[in-house]
C-alpha cells in the first residue's frame, strides 16, 4: 500500500488522432514500465485485449512508478477512457476514479469536438487539468495559437501547457514532474470501512471476470469477503493486483489506489459499473452516489437474413451478452422476418457495434428493424405496459395515454453554428431550457424526446456543426404526448418490421419521408408497387414505384460473356440480401435506411 | 405468325473470330477494343494473324470450321489481300464446312465499299455494314465518318456483290421520337437483305457518351417507357417485313441468321484471335475461356515472341458454362434446352420462381425448351437475376 500523498491518479483526454496512445506508451517507457523493445509487443497485446473485450472495454489502466525531482517515489495511475455519448455513464465513472486529467491537444490541429465532450466530463468530475500540446516537433506546430484556443474554447488556463512530442520523447520528464506537482493527491481514510468503486470489468479466459476498481476508503486484501452493494452479490477475493502494465499480484490495496480483483465471478453481467465494493462484515454506511443500473434505451429487432441461421444467431447473442451487461435480448417472431431477437442497447452506436460484431465475428447476415425507444402505454384499466416494439402495440381503444422518455440534452457549439443547432432541436420537438455563452461558444440545454435523438441526431448534429459540437444527455423521465403507431404498407401488405411510433403532429412528415425513401431503396419490379404510410386504417402518405419497362442488354457477343456473367453473379449475391414480402423484394438495408431523417 | 423452327443442333459447332483493332476514328458510343493510330504496318499484322492461326490450328485441327468472322475495330480497313491470306491459311489448316459462312464487318464509306468485290474474291461471303443511321445529322452525332448517301450506296454495292448482307442501325438516339424511328426503320427495311441488326443505344461507361452523360451533358435520350415502345414497334415492323427477331437485337429471314453469332448464343466453340478477342474452346473434355492481350502493340510483340497473343486461358467449370448458356441462350428466339442446362448445373434455376414468371407470360416452357417471350426479352436482365436459385 502506498501513502496517499505519493499517489497521483489521472486520465488522458484527447481527440482520436492526437497521440493519446503514443503518449501513454511514452510515459510507460520513461518510467521503466516497459522497455523500448517491449513497447511494440506491448501495444500489440493491448490491441488484442481490446478486441477480446470488445465494446465493454471502457477503461484500461496502468500503474507507473516514478521517482520525482523531490527524491520521492510516486505511484502514478493512468486510466484510459474512450468516449462516446452512448457510454457517457461508463466514462463518467472512470473520470470519478481519478483526480486529474491530461488534456492532450495536437499542436498542429487544435481543439476538436471529441476532446470537448471528454473534457467537460473531466471538469464535471472536478479534475485538475494539465493542458499538453503534443506533436511539438512538427514544423506545422502552432503551440501559441492552440494554447489560446484551449483558453478560449474550454476556458482553462493554458499558459503553463506542457510542450511534448510523444514521438521523440521531448517534454516527457517535464510532464511527469507536472503530474506530481500539479495534480492533487487522492483523499481517503485507511481506517474507515472499505468503499471502492467498480470502474470496469471484463472476461479473461484464464482468470474469469476481472474487476477494475478504485479504493476510496479502507483497505482490500486477498481472501476478503466482499459485498457489491447494488447487486447484493457476495464474493471471496481470490486475487488482487495492479497493472504495470502486466498483471502483478499485490497483497492489499488502500485508499487512492487503483487495481484489479478476481473473485470467481462467472459473468460480466454479474458486475455493474459504478457499483460500490465493500466488506461483507463491516460495510460502509452509504454506497457511492451516482450509480445507475445499465438501462437499454434503444430497442431493435435483429433477424437473420437466412432463417436457417437462427440458432447460430442465438448462440452468438448469448456469447456477446455474457460480456456486456448493458445489452439485453429476448426472442421475437415477426410474420415478415421469421424468428429473431428484440435487443436493447445503450444507444445507436452500441447497436451498430453489436450488429457489426454479430456479422463480422460470427458471420451472420442480419436485418435490423427500426430502432425504438421504450414507451409507457397506460391502459384504461389502470395498468401500464412497457412497449419495446411497435408491433406489440395494444388495441388503441384500450389505451388511456402513451408516455415517452425525455432527455435533458446539453450541447456546446461554436457561435456560427448556433442557429442550425437550435433549428435541429426545434425540429426534433425540443423545448429550450437554457442558452448561455462562454467565449465564442454557446451552451444550449434542451428537453428533447429520446425517440427524436436515438436515431440520427448525433450524426445530424455533427454534420450541421462540421463536428464542432459536443453533446451529452441524461434521461429525465416520462411524459405523455400524442404518440401513434405508423404502419408501412408495401404493395398493400403491412410490413411489421417497418412500423414506427411517431408523434401525431410529425406523422405526415415522417410518413412522407419514409415512403419517399422506400421508393428509392426498393428496386423496381415488373409491376408497380404502391408504398403507403398509415395510422390505423387511414393512409397519410403514398408513393408508387413504377414498373420496370425495359431492362435488357442490347449487344451481347463473345467478348461480353465474361463481363455479363460476373455482373449476374454479383446481382445474384445481392439478391440474397433481399427479403421477400408478398411479391416484393426489399433489401435488408432498407429497414434501417428508411428511417434516416433529412432535416 | 408461325415461324419455322431454328436448327435445333446446338453442339459441336466451331468458328473463328478475327479481331482487327484499328479504326479511323473512335465513335462516342463504342466500348469495343478499338484504337486509332496513325500508321499500321499491315504486312506485319498479317504475318502475326497467320502465325496465331498456325498455333491455334495445332490445338484444334480436328475441328470443322462453320464460320469465320472479321470484327473490330474496323476490319474493312484491311486490304482484301490480307483478308484473303488469312482465309487461305484457315482453309489450309482446318476442314471447312460446305456451307461455311465468312462475315466481314465494314464501314460504308465509299473507299471501303470499293473493296467489297476484293473481299468477295478472297472468300468473304457475307458482309455486315455499320450504317447506324439513315440521316446525316444523327450520323454526325454518332461520330460516324460517312453520310446517309454513302451508306445507301454501300448497301447497294453489297447487294450486288454478296448474296448475304446485313447492316446495323442504332436507335433510341438523342431526341429521336418513336414516329421518327418508325419512318427510318421503314426505309431501312426497304434496303435490307436477309438480315438486320437493330440496337438500342446504350450509354457505356468509359466512352465519350458515358462521360457526357455523367457530366449531365447528354439530354434528350428517350426515357425507359419510350425506349420500350420503340423496341416493340421495331418488332412489329420487322415481323411484318418478314425479318423477325431471332435474337434480342438481330432480325433475319428464316435461314439467314448469322451462323457465327449463334455460336456465341448457343455455347459453341470459337477461337478468338487478335487484340482483346475472347474465345471458348473444348480441349480434352474441358471447356476453356481464352482472352487475348488488349493493347495492339503488346499483342503484336507477344505474338512475335511466343507465337500467340493470349493473355490468359482458364478452365470454365460446368456451372459457369450453365450460367453462360442461360444468359446467352435466352437471348435467342429458340431459347435453351433445359436438359442441356441441367446436365451442366442441375440447381441453377429457382423452379418456383420460373413457374411464376412463366405464369406471368415472361417465359415460355415448351417441352425441353425454355425461352423468354417478347415481353420477357424487354426485361431479360432482371428476369435472369430472378430465375437464379
Amino acid at each position: 500500500m502506498t501513502e496517499l500523498d505519493r499517489i497521483r491518479n489521472f486520465s488522458i483526454v484527447a481527440h482520436i488522432d492526437h497521440g493519446k496512445s503514443t503518449l501513454a506508451d511514452r510515459l510507460m517507457q520513461a518510467t521503466g514500465a516497459v522497455s523500448e523493445r517491449e513497447l511494440r509487443e506491448q501495444m500489440l497485446d493491448s490491441m488484442e485485449i481490446e478486441r477480446e473485450r470488445g465494446i465493454t472495454i471502457k477503461a484500461q489502466t496502468v500503474r507507473l512508478r516514478y521517482t520525482a525531482k523531490d527524491g520521492n517515489a510516486y505511484i502514478l495511475n493512468l486510466i484510459d477512457t474512450p468516449g462516446h455519448v452512448d457510454f457517457t455513464y461508463e466514462v463518467s465513472r472512470s473520470m470519478r476514479a481519478v483526480e486529474g486529467s491530461l488534456l492532450v491537444v495536437d499542436a498542429t490541429q487544435g481543439v476538436e469536438a471529441q476532446t470537448l465532450a471528454n473534457v467537460w466530463q473531466a471538469i464535471e468530475a472536478d479534475h485538475e487539468i494539465i493542458p499538453v500540446l503534443n506533436k511539438i516537433d512538427l514544423p506545422a506546430a502552432e503551440p501559441d495559437r492552440v494554447a489560446e484556443e484551449i483558453e478560449e474554447v474550454i476556458g482553462i488556463d493554458a499558459t503553463d501547457a506542457i510542450h511534448v512530442s510523444a514521438k521523440t520523447g521531448h517534454g516527457i520528464d517535464e510532464l511527469l514532474e507536472a503530474i506530481v506537482e500539479r495534480l492533487p493527491a487522492p483523499k481517503g481514510e485507511r481506517e474507515a470501512p472499505l468503499k471502492a468503486m467498480l470502474v470496469d470489468s471484463w472476461y479473461d479466459p484464464y482468470l474469469g471476470v476481472v474487476v477494475l476498481f478504485r479504493v476510496i476508503d479502507g483497505v482490500i486484501r486477498k481472501g476478503d469477503r466482499i459485498l457489491m452493494m447494488q447487486t447484493g452479490a457476495r464474493y471471496t477475493v481470490d486475487r488482487i493486483g495492479v497493472f504495470t502494465p502486466k498483471m502483478e499480484a499485490v497483497e492489499a490495496l488502500g485508499p487512492g489506489e487503483i487495481g484489479f480483483l478476481t473473485a470467481s465471478i462467472k459473468q460480466v453481467r454479474d458486475t455493474r459499473v459504478g457499483d460500490t465494493i465493500t466488506h461483507e462484515k463491516r460495510p460502509t454506511a452509504e454506497p457511492l452516489p451516482g450509480f445507475k443500473p445499465a438501462q437499454p434505451v434503444v430497442f431493435a429487432g435483429l433477424f437473420p437474413v437466412d432463417n436457417n441461421d437462427f440458432e447460430d444467431l442465438r448462440e452468438a447473442i448469448e456469447k456477446l451478452a455474457l460480456n456486456d451487461a448493458s445489452f439485453t435480448y429476448e426472442m421475437e417472431s415477426s410474420p415478415a422476418l421469421g424468428f429473431g431477437f428484440r435487443c436493447g442497447f445503450l444507444g445507436l452506436l452500441h447497436l451498430e457495434v453489436i450488429r457489426d460484431r454479430l456479422e463480422r465475428e460470427f458471420g451472420i447476415e442480419l436485418i435490423t428493424t427500426a430502432p425504438s425507444v421504450v414507451y409507457h402505454v397506460h391502459l384504461r384499466d389502470g395498468t401500464m405496459v412497457e412497449l419495446h416494439n411497435p408491433a406489440d402495440m395494444p388495441d388503441p381503444s384500450t389505451i388511456d395515454r402513451i408516455e415517452e422518455p425525455r432527455i435533458k440534452a446539453t450541447i456546446m457549439v461554436p457561435d456560427p453554428f448556433l442557429g442550425d443547432v437550435l433549428k435541429l432541436c426545434q425540429d426534433r420537438r425540443g423545448i429550450q431550457l437554457e442558452l448561455t455563452y462562454a467565449g465564442n461558444r454557446a451552451m444550449v440545454v434542451y428537453d428533447l424526446p429520446l425517440a427524436e435523438v436515438v436515431f440520427d441526431f448525433y450524426d445530424r448534429l455533427k454534420s450541421v456543426t462540421k463536428g464542432y459540437a459536443s453533446f451529452d444527455y441524461q434521461l429525465i423521465g416520462y411524459r405523455p404526448d400524442n404518440i401513434v403507431r405508423m404502419t408501412i404498407l408495401v404493395n398493400g401488405e403491412p410490413v411489421d418490421a417497418l412500423s414506427v411510433m411517431v408523434h401525431r403532429d410529425r406523422a405526415e412528415q415522417r410518413g412522407r419521408s419514409m415512403v419517399e425513401k422506400l421508393k428509392e431503396l426498393i428496386p423496381r419490379h415488373m409491376f408497380k408497387i404502391p408504398i403507403q404510410a398509415a395510422i390505423g386504417g387511414r393512409i397519410i402518405a403514398r408513393e408508387t414505384i413504377p414498373a420496370l419497362r425495359k431492362d435488357v442488354t442490347a449487344k451481347c457477343y463473345g467478348g461480353d460473356i465474361t463481363r455479363k456473367k460476373k455482373l449476374l453473379e454479383k446481382q445474384k449475391a445481392g439478391k440474397k440480401k433481399m427479403r421477400q414480402f408478398g411479391k416484393v423484394d426489399i433489401p435488408q438495408s432498407a429497414f434501417i435506411n428508411a428511417l434516416k431523417m433529412d432535416d | 405468325m408461325t415461324l419455322p423452327p431454328l436448327p435445333a443442333d446446338e453442339s459441336g459447332d466451331f468458328g473463328i473470330y478475327i479481331h482487327w483493332p484499328f479504326c479511323a476514328a473512335k465513335c462516342p458510343y463504342c466500348d469495343f477494343n478499338s484504337h486509332v493510330v496513325r500508321h499500321v504496318d499491315e504486312e506485319d499484322w498479317c504475318r502475326a494473324y497467320l502465325q496465331a492461326l498456325e498455333r491455334a490450328a495445332g490445338e484444334t485441327s480436328d475441328r470443322e470450321v462453320v464460320s469465320v468472322f472479321f470484327g473490330g475495330g474496323t476490319p474493312s480497313l484491311m486490304s482484301p489481300a490480307t483478308v484473303s491470306a488469312i482465309l487461305e491459311k484457315i482453309a489450309k489448316s482446318w476442314r471447312l464446312a460446305a456451307d461455311l459462312e465468312v462475315t466481314l464487318e465494314a464501314n460504308p464509306s465509299s473507299v471501303e465499299a470499293q473493296k467489297f468485290a476484293g473481299y468477295r474474291a478472297g472468300g468473304v461471303n457475307r458482309i455486315s455494314i455499320g450504317v447506324q443511321a439513315l440521316n446525316d445529322a444523327d450520323l454526325r452525332w454518332l461520330g460516324r465518318l460517312h453520310d446517309a448517301a454513302e451508306a445507301r450506296a454501300a448497301i447497294d454495292t453489297a447487294a450486288t456483290i454478296f448474296q448475304r448482307y446485313s447492316f446495323d442501325l442504332i436507335y433510341a438516339r438523342q431526341h429521336q421520337t418513336p414516329a421518327a424511328w418508325k419512318a427510318e426503320l421503314r426505309q431501312a427495311l426497304a434496303l435490307a437483305g436477309g438480315h438486320l441488326s437493330l440496337y438500342q443505344l446504350t450509354i457505356e461507361p468509359g466512352t465519350a457518351f458515358g462521360r457526357r452523360a455523367k457530366a449531365g451533358r447528354l439530354e434528350g435520350l428517350p426515357d425507359e417507357e419510350t425506349a420500350a415502345e420503340m423496341y416493340l414497334l421495331t418488332q412489329e415492323l420487322c415481323d411484318a417485313a418478314g425479318l423477325p427477331a431471332y435474337e434480342i437485337s438481330n432480325h433475319a429471314e428464316p435461314g439467314q441468321e448469322s451462323r457465327h453469332n449463334m455460336l456465341y448464343w448457343r455455347l459453341g466453340d470459337y477461337l478468338g484471335i487478335g487484340p482483346g478477342a475472347h474465345g471458348r474452346m473444348h480441349s480434352a473434355g474441358t471447356r476453356f475461356a481464352t482472352e487475348e492481350i488488349r493493347q495492339p502493340e503488346e499483342w503484336l510483340a507477344q505474338l512475335k515472341r511466343l507465337g500467340h497473343g493470349e493473355a490468359c486461358r482458364q478452365p470454365i467449370a460446368p456451372k459457369d458454362s450453365a450460367l453462360e448458356y442461360l444468359l446467352m441462350g435466352l437471348r435467342t428466339r429458340q431459347g435453351i434446352s433445359l436438359s442441356r442446362l441441367r446436365a451442366l448445373d442441375a440447381d441453377l434455376l429457382d423452379q418456383e420462381r420460373l413457374s411464376e414468371l412463366a405464369r406471368q407470360g415472361l417465359f415460355a416452357i415448351e417441352g425441353d425448351r425454355m425461352r423468354a417471350t417478347r415481353r420477357g426479352w424487354l426485361l431479360l436482365d432482371s428476369l435472369l437475376v430472378q430465375v437464379l436459385a
